[in-house]
């Protein structure tokens, strides 16, 4: 539990990180909550890390033209309590107040989590469902790329060499849209075993508006387009999403390890996101 | 000379929920655990583990380590021959010990077995050198499951073993076969037991310093047993003990896994004369969840003979326990215990068990908290449960129909044990009172109406306490205190048992301070130090207070009569005449009064020793328990399942415990409070996972699960007080009751909920998953 030696950076500006980033061998440390376990076990052995902890730039929560930019460094314990993500943005505040636990959260950041791509993180649930982006920046320019473009498999991001992820950005929520994020967690690591994000609008008892996403399930979290195809224009009443959600695991190669069968997972999926589409129709 | 100072009325301490006067340099960081300690040019070592559950070892490179700047040494399995192997204490006739090197030698039996040790100038520098030590390994068969090793034609662990049996016991009480042809009804179950890693937060760590003047070796280990690991560590190194000084610094838990002499120990010990340089090894996370000897790893096969009015006849059991590829310290004793508790609280006619331990390649299992009584407990509270359910009888009353009366102790076992005293009926309804057990049943009537899924577990626990009658353990079941009354009045207490956590600093410094009528800042309970304390056994078992205690009681005893004689010859009064109160000496023969102080003081300078007495006020005392301590209680769980999930909702816990007499409250609710914490975990999360290659499979505690704040219920306790005869306090122990006690009434309870499926039995660990897997066997069948 020693890790190899590496060297260590703490630069204060995006720029400085940028240059120290040119490094092949770098790697990025944007909470380590992730990362320094990797470490320890020798699973990574990075020549340098480079912290982007001291760069203020980096820690915001922002709304500018209906979207809300968050910065990278941002702890999920800042999203939990953001009042601006409480009031235009709640999906994401009540998924951020999931993750882990209070020691996890205090220094567990929202860029580390993104652009490390565990297929378990509560948060590509809510991001998906909210369909958001994220800005990457390098010393040749910058990017802003849809979040599913963004997560292209298990720990494998899109984020090109030299490349640091600076910002996440979110709508604020529409008019009219409830949201709701149900979970089961493996006990040990807090990670999620299926988490199920819900945006939900509904219009004389109609769905007029629907995204939803979940994440344990598979290699990647995903949005569910069978169950949002499902609902909507249809009815939003308690049928209506047992039937749909009964669609939340169609088609995606459905993870089995030791801590939650295939078949589990899958009947979880379904179940969460039913739950999670009642909770959000109940507070709508 | 005698003066006339009144000391100020001292309120009594013991019965009172005193807070821990160890807290404050726990809480604050002040506390010195084995890591904090550093040696003046210190070395630090790290272990090198096989990868593979049973591999012959080839060939070891080490020149790529040795060429690493800072490393100093290089050790491997040939260099530390003359180092006796890792001790067992077992003794059936036909135990089976492999020669247990403390590195291995030309072959590994299990995954984390200690291959080679580097010694480098920092930690950093070990771990990169262990890195570049190059084994070649030739794998070779192996069997991982315990039920295959048994199998015939199974690969053998050993090959000088080929059935792979360890050890086997037996033992029988009663006619048994007779009952089972008496009985209106026999139920089965076979139940599994999973090995549990122990985590105590710190893990293991040994700092060993060996001066070559004195030829004294220091060996500083977080261990619960120093004296016994003085003993052993002599023996494996040749030594005389008296060269041999054990120190344990704060020791930050334990739970049994440092009730052990590790191979580590002796090898810290040898590298530390060998270099003569000190030398630390400190545990990682992994290595501790890897090698620590993992408690319980039973397969339990079970038939309970009955009268269909619910009377118990006979019971038999046959227990597996997966040893592991070597033994421990106590491996081969531990699932004895849960023979012999195996028959609870009840009143059985007949018994027959038949234990086997069964060598796999996988690292040893030894004593985890409860140590034997978990297992018994929690197969027999099945058991009655299942038999309860079988006949239609409810769980409660099955119960009270089977328990001794109160006035029937002291009761004799089917077993042969003598339970010194209780009174089950009165603490089990004390429990039911509090649950509102009518009101609760009433209640799940209503929600099985609703098709939901209600559970009501009861578990009602004996244990075996207070370790113990020397002739009933392997290295003496006393304890030794001593009291040192200083020349200014403060008091020395030094006692032989090593607290780890159990606050006996703070619990016998009030035995102290009532006895002595001093204040308890006045006392200090000094212990963990065999330079210090010059006897002992150690803290396990839950016997510190009982045991412990109770020499401590006869030593304050000596010293407060020692203390009359001087009084009295100070006075100039007889004897008879003084009477000793709130840390006063007075007579109806003068006006006149002494404080402890004054006669301390005058017991140092001896300008007039009382005839036929010796200088000092000092006293030592061993007490020699005359038979174990047997705490009982009743612990009630009501959950309510998700059936759409399998997660458990836990929406009361009751438990009230009877630990014989009180000290401390607070120290009381503390152990329970975390003993039911170590029942929640087993139940619903614990349990290490082999492959079939031998692999541990959640080895981080990113996979294998303990309970966390968010997954404790509230607990509400109780108590009953029924003391004990066996020792003078009347004290039973306390420590492992919680893990004891609370393990069946989570699981009860969950078969109860799901009883209406046709669920008679789950597994532990139940997990969400498998709660879900039988919930949905069941919807589909």
């Amino acid at each position: 539990m020693i890790p190899a030696s590496f060297d260590y950076s703490a630069p204060e500006t995006l720029s400085e990180a940028l240059q120290l980033l040119g490094d092949e061998e770098a790697k990025v440390l944007a909470g380590g909550q992730s990362l320094i376990p990797m470490l320890k076990l020798r699973l990574a052995q990075p020549a340098r890390l480079v912290d982007l902890d001291r760069i203020p730039d980096l820690n915001f929560i922002a709304e500018d033209n209906g979207t809300i930019r968050i910065g990278a460094m941002t702890t999920h314990h800042q999203v939990e309590s953001s009042d601006l993500l409480a009031e235009k943005c709640p999906l994401l505040a009540k998924t951020a107040g999931h993750i882990g636990d209070v020691q996890v959260r205090n220094r567990g950041t929202i860029g580390g989590s993104v652009a490390h791509a565990d297929p378990a993180a509560d948060y590509p649930a809510a991001l998906l469902a909210l369909e958001a982006q994220v800005k990457l920046v390098s010393a040749s320019g910058e990017r802003v790329v849809a979040l599913d473009e963004f997560l292209v498999d298990a720990l494998t991001t899109s984020l090109e060499d030299g490349e640091i992820l600076t910002e996440v950005h979110v709508p604020v929520e529409q008019e009219g849209v409830a949201t709701a994020y149900r979970t089961l967690i493996q006990p040990a690591s807090g990670f999620a075993i299926v988490g199920a994000a819900v945006r939900l609008g509904v219009s004389n008892g109609n769905v007029s508006f629907v995204r939803v996403a979940l994440t344990g399930v598979g290699p990647n979290p995903y949005r569910a387009s069978a169950v949002e195809e499902a609902l909507e224009g249809g009815p939003a009443n308690a049928e209506a999403f047992a039937a749909a959600a009964a669609h939340a695991a169609e088609g995606v190669d459905v993870l089995s390890d030791i801590h939650a069968s295939a078949a589990y997972r899958a009947s979880l999926a379904a179940v969460q996101t039913r739950r999670a589409l009642e909770d959000a129709a109940g507070s709508a | 000379m005698a003066t006339t100072t009144t000391a100020p009325k001292l309120k009594t301490h013991v019965g009172e929920r005193i807070r821990r006067t160890e807290d404050p340099r726990l809480i604050t960081g002040a506390a010195c655990y084995l890591d904090d300690i550093t040696r003046p040019g210190m070395l630090h070592a790290a272990v090198l583990r096989s990868p593979y559950a049973a591999a012959r070892i080839n060939s070891i490179s080490i020149e790529d380590a040795l060429a690493l700047p800072g490393v100093k040494a290089v050790y491997v399995g040939k260099d530390v021959e003359s180092v006796g192997g890792v001790p067992c204490a077992g003794s059936m006739p036909d135990l089976r010990i492999p020669n247990h090197k403390i590195l291995a030698g030309d072959r590994v039996y299990y995954v984390g077995h200690p291959v080679a040790a580097v010694v480098a100038t920092d930690k950093y520098i070990a771990a990169d050198a262990i890195e570049r030590i190059e084994v070649d390994y030739e794998p070779t068969e192996l069997v991982s499951d315990p039920e295959e090793a048994l199998q015939e034609g199974a690969v053998k662990v050993h090959p000088e073993y080929p059935d792979n049996v360890a050890f086997t016991f037996s033992q029988e009480g009663g006619d048994v076969e007779e009952a089972f042809r008496q009985a209106d009804v026999i139920v089965k179950e076979k139940i599994l037991v999973p090995r549990l890693a122990p985590i105590p937060i710190e893990t293991r760590g040994v700092v060993a310093e060996y001066d070559e003047g004195s030829q004294e070796l220091t060996i500083y280990s977080s261990t619960q047993i120093p004296h016994l690991l003085r003993t052993q560590l002599a023996l494996q190194l040749n030594m005389p003990e008296h060269h041999v000084r054990v120190i344990a610094p704060e020791v930050g838990g334990g739970f049994g896994s440092k009730c052990n002499v590790w191979a580590e120990e002796a090898l810290a010990a040898f590298v530390a004369m060998e270099l003569k340089q000190p030398v630390k090894w400190v545990e990682s996370r992994r290595e501790s969840i890897l090698v620590v000897a993992h408690g319980r790893a039973h397969v339990d096969t079970l038939e309970l003979a009955a009268k269909n009015d619910g009377t118990l006849l006979g019971l038999k059991l046959h227990i597996l326990c997966d040893i592991g590829a070597h033994h421990q310290l106590l491996t081969p004793i531990i699932p004895t215990l849960a023979v012999l508790m195996l028959p609870g609280l009840y009143k059985f006619r007949s018994f027959k068990a038949d234990l086997i331990g069964a060598f796999t390649n996988r690292a040893p299992s030894d004593l985890y908290r409860g140590a034997g009584r978990p297992e018994a407990t929690y197969v027999i509270e099945r058991m009655v449960d299942k038999l309860a359910a079988e006949i239609g009888m409810d769980p409660a009353e099955i119960r009270f129909k089977n328990f001794p009366a109160s006035t029937d102790f002291p009761f004799n076992s089917a077993t042969g044990l003598q339970y010194d005293s209780g009174d089950y009926a009165t603490a089990f309804n004390k429990a039911l009172d509090i649950v509102d057990y009518k009101a609760r049943r009433a209640e799940q009537e209503a929600a099985r109406a609703e098709g939901r899924l209600y559970g009501i577990g009861i578990s009602t626990y004996g244990e075996i306490c207070a370790f113990g009658p020397s002739p009933a353990t392997p290295a003496g079941g006393w304890e030794s205190a001593s009291v040192n009354v200083e020349a200014t009045g403060k008091v020395a207490v030094m006692t032989g048992i090593s607290p780890h956590g159990q606050g006996e600093e703070t619990s016998f410094a009030q035995l102290t301070a009532d006895a002595l009528g001093i204040p308890m800042d006045d006392i200090v309970v000094v212990h963990g130090d065999t330079a210090k304390v010059h006897y002992g056994i150690g803290t396990f078992g839950s016997r510190g207070i009982s045991i412990g205690g109770s020499a401590l009681h006869l030593a304050l005893q000596d010293v407060v009569a020692k203390a009359t004689k001087y009084a009295a010859h100070m006075m100039g009064v007889d004897a008879e005449t003084v009477t000793f109160e709130g840390g006063v000496f007075s007579s109806e023969a003068t006006d006149s009064t002494l404080t402890l102080a004054d006669v301390a003081l005058e017991a140092h300078l001896c300008r007039q020793l009382p005839p036929g007495t010796e200088p000092g006020l000092a006293a030592t005392r061993f007490f020699e328990p005359s038979n174990f301590a047997f705490p009982f209680g009743a612990h009630i769980c009501v959950t309510e399942v998700d059936k759409e999930t399998g997660e458990v909702d836990i929406q009361r816990f009751v438990a009230v415990d009877d630990c014989g007499r009180i000290i401390n409250p607070l120290l009381v609710e503390g152990q329970i409070h975390g003993g039911i914490a170590q029942g929640l975990g087993p139940a619903f999360q614990e349990g290490v996972i082999y492959d079939d290659e031998g692999q541990l499979l959640n080895g981080t505690l990113m996979d294998y699960s303990i309970p966390k704040a968010r997954n404790m219920p509230w607990i509400e306790t109780d108590r009953t007080e029924t003391p004990s005869p066996v020792n003078p306090l009347g004290t039973k122990g306390v420590g492992e009751a919680g893990t004891i006690g609370s393990l069946p009434a989570f699981v009860n309870s969950v078969v109860d909920a799901l009883s209406p499926l046709g669920i008679e039995h789950i597994d532990i660990p139940m997990t969400s998953q498998s709660i879900w897997n039988a919930i949905h066997e069941r919807s589909r069948t």
